[in-house]
């Protein structure tokens, strides 16, 4: 970690200086249209060398993959192949024009092809749609698909979406864009969907269920099948939530339980960067019912040649052009890598993984759920008199790991959310596990090192609240 | 295998630790019948064979590198300094997450936060987000947000001449709701808001390249309670006026052109700022200074009160993440940049045009239809614009966006971007080939 304060890049500025050369001009010079000519811009003026250095300092104030572990639960921050970025720069996919036409991007129709495929036959489904550019924005065309095969049998009426306790903030933010209303469904003791509530929910309004599977807390829906048929007896359809598909590649396949709409995150189970926020891309695959709505365009293919086309129900564009395709390279590259045996191992050692800390941590941060977990657990971080599991969690930056996620899913209380991934080896989650028990101990003895963490980093604990109460969000000049 | 270090004598001891047999006792959650399926994929390969595979795949693209480049609608064809990509591939951004532990995250949050202090200069408004998929779905929420200030007036006024995918997109944003879209020719002050309209659209400039003055509109927006919304192309406010300037309340982007390849359309960088009166109902991320308890500056994502992970059905929009990578490129593009450097991509953007239009509407047969234009200009074309784009591809010179590709009642126009990557010999070469194709 850089501990250095770093001036913001305006606070580097000195006039006349530049950080990029452009070439002379060699046409004439034109007028511009009159009035509307700009006076003053006040942006940084820097060399290249500064700059350089600025955004060099700044990288090394992140904690990241390539630097330390990262347990954040239901974000699988796995290992990104530096293969995959190689794949992605190629120049014939960097400098390719979306409007190029078809002829002339065969390269690229092909591959978003062959990844739509890919994912539509290790999800169990019938067609895929790269277009979504991230988790909640498939969520968006999931919903929105649902909506349209309702509208279409007639079923105006039905306008409530279920969705569980556990589920991410997304699933209702991503159903009130796509005009449902929505109900919780509680848990039961055992982390599943609470049966009884699911069925007196069941009326002739519900227009479906959103499931994760596995949950936020971890566990596998052991109900999965039940649900589905409860659902659509009812008349309601099953939208899938992706976000923890890490746990089932080559394990489950979620359209043959009885799902009919699902997202995956390519960010996170196929291992493409999280870019501190993005870009990620967010697939929907559907199944029989659902497909002819997936959004478009989508990749086809007729006597060999590859065309975009939009599917015959199409719930339409939901961004430009065709998805984040960038990112998509690197998840074709990696399923490429991973092949079908190695889709399989991914799971395996991500549950094995998460099995093995959860045992090594169950004594000492209780989980409110005690059965065996697939590639997450949650565990809970009130250990000690006055300690709370923000401090556990600013604890381990001390101890250089980044914490878990925290607070979330929030059915438990002072929850730490541990996703360890299969691509960490057992030492660092020996010694990840050493630093929690360590911790466990601190809180019991010294809980001051607790309260005060952390003190590694760049800057301590901020306060967050009058950041909110008085934003500052620009850069305001001295 | 590289990426799962467990290997065979790791598992098994790892499952005697947890007390477990095999790798299969670890799924008997899941229904028998549905455990292990089989997957019709072929094997793994190397990462060798990937990329060779993969490298000829890109191959079969036509490239931007290796033609006269003149097709722009929506994405550019700009200059990359080596700076941007070099320093946004560091691991450290690379591999981070969302920045919500901010004390191990004051490199991302120091880099949004002057990405949003740039952009904010740009457009000339108070606040900037961290950003959304794409301009498209930028200008979506844009409006929905405007429309969410107050159900009641539920009327949406476009340009007619707006990006045809932008409209598609916002159609399927708006799908959900009682909301009306009508459309206006030409100018903003053309839109004739009313006590039932949100928000008037405008662009700056038209998906056309005609470029209007945006203040008179902007008045007439004001004057009726709407909202006034610009989409605009962010180099092009580094020369003229910004859309705040003239008055926007909510100005949106495209932002693929600050240092970010075209890549087949993906990932590009939806840009949106607003006036600081609307800041608390913005969506998406937004990075705002902070103190430690020693009083050291720090960076927060803040006013998070607004965001799905708070505020579940409640919150202004769904969106989690954003471009952070794309919006990075950008960042280190204005840094590079800086004003000189965008007043002359701009510059040179616009003088290449006009350099361009000049010489086209001389061509007998030819007529340019702009009266103000930044780097696109729509041409009518005396042969369908498609055979056009045809004959001259082959002969490596892509010349713009045949309209028949959205619209097949429009077969005789051709949207010609110049940027500050083609040469006057470029623009020669693409005249000589238009008044040879047509003659």
């Amino acid at each position: 970690m850089n501990l250095a304060p770093e001036k913001l890049i305006f606070e580097l500025s000195s006039k006349g200086r530049v950080g990029c050369a452009l070439p002379k001009s060699d046409v004439p010079s034109y007028d511009l249209p009159s009035g509307l000519e700009r006076k003053e811009l006040n942006l940084p003026e820097v060399d290249e060398l500064t700059v350089v250095r600025h955004f060099t300092r700044l990288s090394q104030k992140n904690y990241s993959i390539d630097t330390q572990y990262y347990p954040l639960g239901s974000c699988t921050m796995k290992y990104n192949p530096k293969a995959n970025e190689v794949a992605a720069s190629f120049a014939g996919w960097k400098f390719a024009h979306p409007l190029a036409g078809d002829v002339s991007s065969q390269g690229a129709i092909e591959l978003i092809y062959k990844l739509q495929d890919s994912l539509a036959e290790i999800g169990g489904f019938e067609a895929a749609s790269l277009q979504p550019a991230a988790g909640a924005h498939g969520e968006f065309s999931g919903v929105l698909m649902i909506r349209n095969y309702l509208r279409d049998k007639g079923e105006t009426k039905r306008v409530k979406m279920l969705i569980p306790d556990s589920a991410h903030g997304t699933n209702p933010a991503s159903c009130t864009m796509a005009g449902f209303i929505t109900q919780t469904i509680p848990s039961d003791k055992k982390g599943n969907i609470d049966m009884k509530a699911l069925k007196a929910a069941l009326d002739d309004t519900v227009a479906g269920i959103m499931i994760t599977n596995p949950n936020t807390l971890g566990l596998f829906e052991t109900n999965i099948e039940k649900i589905a048929r409860l659902v659509h007896r009812a008349g309601g359809l099953v939208y899938g939530d992706g976000a923890n598909l890490n746990a089932l590649t080559g394990v489950f396949k979620p359209g043959l339980a009885g799902i009919d709409v699902m997202h995956f995150n390519l960010h996170k189970t196929f291992s493409t960067p999280h870019g501190g926020g993005g870009p990620g891309a967010g697939m929907v695959a559907a199944g029989k019912a659902l497909a002819p709505y997936l959004p478009g365009p989508v990749a086809v293919r007729k006597r060999g040649r590859y065309r975009l086309s939009m599917p015959e129900k199409s719930i339409g564009r939901v961004k430009l052009f065709y998805g984040n395709f960038g990112v998509l390279v690197r998840a074709y590259a990696y399923i490429r890598m991973m092949g079908r045996d190695g889709l399989r191992r991914i799971a395996e050692n991500a549950v094995l993984n998460a099995n093995y800390l959860r045992k090594k941590l169950e004594g000492t941060y209780p989980l409110k759920y005690t059965r065996g977990c697939m590639h997450e657990f949650v565990a809970m971080g009130d250990i000690a008199p006055g300690i709370h599991t923000l401090d556990i969690a600013k604890r381990l930056i001390d101890y250089g790991f980044h914490p878990p996620t925290i607070y979330f899913p929030l059915i438990v209380p002072e929850a730490l959310m541990i996703e360890p991934t299969e691509t960490e080896n057992r030492e660092t989650l020996d010694a990840f596990a050493e630093a929690m028990l360590a911790i466990a101990e601190e809180a019991r003895t010294r809980p001051e090192l607790l309260h005060a963490a952390p003190v590694t980093t760049p800057v301590g604990r901020l306060d967050e609240v009058a950041a909110a109460r008085c934003p500052v969000l620009c850069y305001r000049g001295d | 295998m590289p990426f799962i270090p467990n290997s065979n004598e790791d598992r098994e001891s790892m499952l005697k630790e947890i007390g477990k047999n095999t790798i299969e006792e670890l799924f008997l959650d899941i229904p028998e019948k549905l455990r292990f399926p089989v997957l019709n994929l072929p094997e793994g390969i190397s990462e060798m064979e990937m990329l060779s595979e993969i490298e000829a795949l890109s191959a079969k693209n036509i490239s931007a590198r290796k033609a006269a480049w003149f097709l722009g609608a929506g994405a550019y064809n700009h200059y990359i300094p080596s700076l941007v990509p070099a320093l946004a591939s560091r691991g450290e951004f690379l591999t981070a997450y969302t920045p919500y532990q901010p004390e191990v995250s004051q490199g991302t949050l120091q880099a949004i936060f002057e990405y949003q202090s740039m952009a904010a200069e740009l457009f000339g408004v108070s606040v900037v987000n961290a950003s959304h998929y794409d301009g498209a779905t930028a200008l979506a929420e844009a409006v929905l947000m405007a429309w969410k200030q107050n159900l009641e007036r539920n009327k949406i006024l476009l340009p007619k001449d707006l990006h045809p995918e932008y409209r598609e997109v916002l159609a399927t944003y708006l799908s959900s709701f009682e909301v009306e879209v009508q459309e206006y020719e030409g100018a903003p002050e053309n839109a004739a808001p009313d006590a039932r309209t949100a928000c008037v659209v405008a662009g700056y400039p038209d998906f056309s390249g005609q470029i209007h003055s945006l203040a008179k509109g902007a008045e007439l927006a004001h004057a009726s309670g709407a909202l006034f919304i610009v989409h605009a192309d962010p180099l092009l406010c580094a020369l003229l006026e910004s859309p705040g300037a003239q008055g926007a309340d909510i100005v949106t982007a495209e932002g693929q052109c600050l240092g970010n390849p075209m890549n087949f359309g993906g990932p590009f960088l939806g840009m949106m700022g607003a006036t600081e009166k609307l800041m608390r109902k913005m969506p998406g991320r937004i990075v705002g200074e902070a103190r430690d308890h020693d009083g050291k500056r720090g960076f927060v994502l803040t006013l998070t009160a607004r965001e799905q992970h708070i505020r579940r059905e409640k919150a202004v929009s769904n969106i989690c993440s954003n471009q952070g990578l794309v919006m990075l490129q950008a960042c280190i593009y204005m840094a590079a940049m800086g004003h000189h450097g965008m007043k002359t991509v701009a510059r040179l953007c616009y003088d290449k045009a006009h350099y361009a239009a000049s010489r086209i509407a001389g061509l007998p047969g030819y007529k340019v239809g702009n009266t103000a234009f930044f780097k696109e200009f729509l041409v009518e074309t005396p042969v369908p614009a498609e055979r056009i784009f045809e004959k001259l591809a082959k002969k490596s010179v892509v010349p713009g966006l045949p309209l028949s590709r959205y619209d097949s009642s429009r077969p005789k126009e051709l949207l010609v971007c110049v940027t500050e990557m083609n040469t006057k010999a470029e623009i020669d070469r693409l005249v000589e080939l238009l008044e040879e194709v047509s003659a």
